[in-house]
C-alpha cells in the first residue's frame, strides 16, 4: 500500500526531520519506490524461523557480553562540552521546553 | 616507490634505502597534485603526517619499529581522529573534531604507521558511489567521469591512485568490496565481530564491519594483522585469540572446492564482467581447483531485506544527531521539536533521510513484525543457504559487482537502480562472512573488473591466500591508472 503525503508528514515527524510540502511529493514518490522492492520480501514464508539479530550467533564470545558494573571513564565533560553548539555551567543548552 | 606493496615498503623502509619523512613527503606530494582533480581526501594535514613520519623513523633508530612502522595510509572519514576532522561525508559533522581515536586507529598509531588523511566518502555510508557526499563525490582515477563506487570511494580511488599505500574503509553491504572492484584494488570486509567497531561511526551495527583497502592480498593481510583482534569497548567484537592472516599465504590451491552460485552468473550482469570473472576461475581451476555448482535461492531477497534492516538500524542510530552535544545546529527555531527538526533537515542529505525515513517506518507501531522481525527471518534464511553450501566448497566466487564503474550522476534520480549495484555484495554481511574483492582485469573502455571471494566465518586467512597465489602470477593488481601515471 503505498504511502499518502499525510503518512510521510507523520514519519517526518516521528523521525524529527522537517520535510516541506515541496520535497513531501519527491520523497513519497522515492519512498514508495523503496517499499516496492522490499515488498518481495514480505510475501516469504518463514514460520517457524528463529530472527538473526546476531551476524555470528555460534561463535565464542558472541551475543551482548556484560562488563563488570565499575567506573572506567574519567571526567572529561569539558573536551565534550567544548564540541556543543550552546553550554553553560557545564550544562548543554536547549529551547526553553517549560514555560 | 610509489607502486610499491606494503611488504616491498616495509623492506626498503627497514634496508634505510628511504626513510619515513621521504615516503610520507611521496605521498603528500601526489595528493597536492591529484586530489583537485580525484576529491579522494576530505581532510590532509601534512604537518601532522609528516610529524608522525619523524616519530617513526626515531622508533626505527631506536630499534623499537614493528613491520608497518612508518608506512603512511589514509583513513576512511567515518574513523574518529583526535585532533583532526571526522566529518563521515556529512554537513552535520562537518565541524566534527573527536575527543577520542577509534580503536583501528589506535592500533595504527601504537604500531607506527602516519595518517596521511582523512578520506571522502558517501554521506554516514549510506550509498555505493560516493555522490551522497557533502563534499561532492570522489572521481574514479580511471575514468575521472565515472564514480569510484561507493561509500569507502575516497579509500578506494585513493589507494587506486597511489595518493597512498593503503586505507581503511567500511563495508556494510559492500561499501568497500565495490569501490575496490571499481577502481582496480583490494578490499576485505572481514567476518563481522573480528574489527573492532569502537569510534567508528554506525550505520547500521549488526553489518558494519571495518576493514583494509589496498593493492594486493598480501598487503590486506598485512593491515588485517593491526586492525583484527578482540575489543572490550565493542561489546560486538569476539573474543578470540589473535591471527596471523599471512599464514595461509602459501597454501596450494590443489583440492579447493570453489563454488559457483547459479545466482551470480544469471541475466542483468555486463558481459565483460562475466567475462573477465569466467577467466579468473579457470584459472583457479587450471591449478587444480574444483568447481562446485551450487545454488543459493534466497540470495534474491538479500537486497530487499537489506533495505529494511539497514534503515532500521541507521534510523535508530542516525537519532543522537540532535543539535544538542556536537555536530550541526540550525540558526532559527521555534521551540525545541522544532530545533530538532530543522537541524536534521538541514544536517542530512537527501539519500540519508529518505533511509531514515524508510527506517522509522518499519519500525513504527504495527509494521515492526511484517518487516524488521520478517527481514530477520529471511536473514536467517539466506545465512543458511550459505551454511548449506560451505559444507560443498570452501570459498564461493563470483563478480564483486554487476558491472563496472558507471557514469557519474547516471543514478542519481533512481535509489532503487543504486541499490541493486549491491546485489552480489549484500548477502555476506547478512550472513556475518568475510568476503574480498581483487582486480581480474578490464572491459573494453578499460574500467577494472573485481572478482569476489566469499568464504565461511573466520576463513580470512584462507580468501587472502587464495588471492595471494592468483597476484603470484597476474599483474592486474599492479596495474595504474593512465590519468595518475607513476
Amino acid at each position: 500500500m503505498p504511502l499518502s503525503p499525510d503518512e510521510i508528514q507523520r514519519l517526518a515527524r516521528l523521525a524529527r526531520l522537517a520535510v516541506s510540502p515541496e520535497e513531501g511529493e519527491a520523497v513519497r514518490a522515492q519512498l514508495n519506490r523503496v517499499l516496492g522492492l522490499i515488498d518481495e520480501m514480505r510475501a516469504v514464508d518463514t514460520a517457524g524461523v528463529e530472527p538473526m539479530s546476531h551476524a555470528v550467533a555460534s561463535a565464542p564470545g558472541a551475543g551482548q557480553r556484560l562488563r563488570a558494573d565499575e567506573v572506567t571513564e574519567p571526567d572529561r565533560h569539558a573536551e565534550y562540552q567544548a564540541l556543543a553548539p550552546a553550554v553553560e555551567r557545564g550544562l548543554y543548552l536547549v529551547p526553553k521546553v517549560i514555560e | 616507490m610509489l607502486n610499491s606493496t606494503l611488504s616491498e615498503l616495509a623492506g626498503a623502509l627497514a634496508r634505510r634505502s628511504i626513510s619515513s619523512v621521504e615516503l610520507t613527503r611521496l605521498c603528500l606530494e601526489r595528493i597536492a597534485r591529484l586530489n583537485g582533480a580525484l576529491n579522494a581526501f576530505i581532510t590532509v594535514d601534512a604537518e601532522r603526517s609528516l610529524r608522525e613520519a619523524g616519530a617513526a623513523d626515531e622508533r626505527r633508530a631506536a630499534g623499537r619499529a614493528g613491520s608497518l612502522t612508518g608506512i603512511p595510509l589514509a583513513h576512511k572519514d567515518i574513523y574518529c581522529t583526535r585532533g583532526m576532522l571526522t566529518t563521515c561525508g556529512s554537513r552535520m559533522l562537518a565541524n566534527f573534531v573527536s575527543p577520542y581515536d577509534a580503536h583501528v586507529v589506535e592500533r595504527f598509531a601504537a604500531a607506527g604507521t602516519v595518517l596521511l588523511g582523512k578520506t571522502n566518502m558517501d554521506e554516514f555510508a549510506m550509498g555505493s558511489s560516493n555522490e551522497t557526499s557533502h563534499f561532492g563525490p570522489a572521481k574514479n582515477p580511471w575514468d575521472t567521469a565515472r564514480v569510484p563506487g561507493g561509500s569507502s570511494g575516497g579509500s578506494a580511488a585513493a589507494v587506486a591512485a597511489r595518493l597512498a599505500p593503503a586505507a581503511t574503509g567500511t563495508d556494510t553491504g559492500g561499501s568497500i568490496r565495490q569501490p575496490a572492484a571499481f577502481t582496480g584494488v583490494c578490499g576485505l570486509k572481514p567476518t563481522y565481530g573480528v574489527v573492532s567497531r569502537y569510534g567508528l561511526i554506525a550505520f547500521a551495527s549488526s553489518l558494519d564491519q571495518g576493514g583494509p583497502i589496498a593493492k594486493s592480498a598480501e598487503d590486506l593481510a598485512l593491515l588485517m594483522n593491526v586492525m583484527g583482534g578482540h575489543d572490550a569497548r565493542d561489546s560486538t567484537s569476539l573474543e578470540r585469540a589473535a591471527e596471523d592472516y599471512t599464514r595461509e599465504l602459501k597454501a596450494p590451491l590443489a583440492g579447493l572446492r570453489i563454488g559457483l552460485p547459479r545466482e551470480y552468473f544469471g541475466a542483468g550482469i555486463a558481459p565483460a564482467v562475466l567475462a573477465r570473472v569466467r577467466e579468473a576461475i579457470a584459472w583457479f581451476e587450471a591449478r587444480g581447483a574444483r568447481l562446485v555448482e551450487l545454488e543459493l535461492p534466497n540470495s534474491r531477497l538479500a537486497v530487499p531485506v537489506y533495505y529494511v534492516i539497514a534503515p532500521a538500524e541507521a534510523s535508530s542510530n542516525l537519532s543522537r544527531f540532535d543539535g544538542v552535544r556536537y555536530g550541526h545546529r540550525t540558526r532559527d527555531y521555534a521551540d525545541l521539536a522544532d530545533m530538532y527538526c530543522r537541524t536534521r533537515a538541514e544536517g542530512f542529505g537527501a539519500e540519508v533521510k529518505r533511509r531514515i525515513l524508510i527506517g522509522t517506518y518499519v519500525l513504527s507501531h504495527g509494521y515492526y513484525d511484517a518487516y524488521y522481525l520478517q527481514a530477520q527471518k529471511v536473514r536467517r534464511l539466506i545465512a543458511r543457504d550459505f551454511a548449506e553450501a560451505f559444507g560443498r566448497c570452501e570459498l564461493i566466487m563470483g563478480p564483486t559487482a554487476p558491472s563496472t564503474a558507471f557514469a557519474l550522476g547516471a543514478n542519481r534520480d533512481d535509489p532503487v537502480q543504486m541499490y541493486l549495484n549491491d546485489i552480489f555484495t549484500i548477502p555476506a554481511p547478512l550472513a556475518g562472512l568475510p568476503a574480498l574483492s581483487i582486480p581480474c582485469g578490464f572491459d573494453a573502455a578499460g574500467l577494472p573488473v573485481g572478482l569476489q571471494l566469499t568464504g565461511n566465518h573466520f576463513t580470512e586467512a584462507r580468501l587472502l591466500g587464495a588471492a595471494h597465489r592468483y597476484q603470484q602470477e597476474t599483474d592486474w593488481h599492479r596495474r595504474v591508472p593512465a590519468a595518475t601515471p607513476l
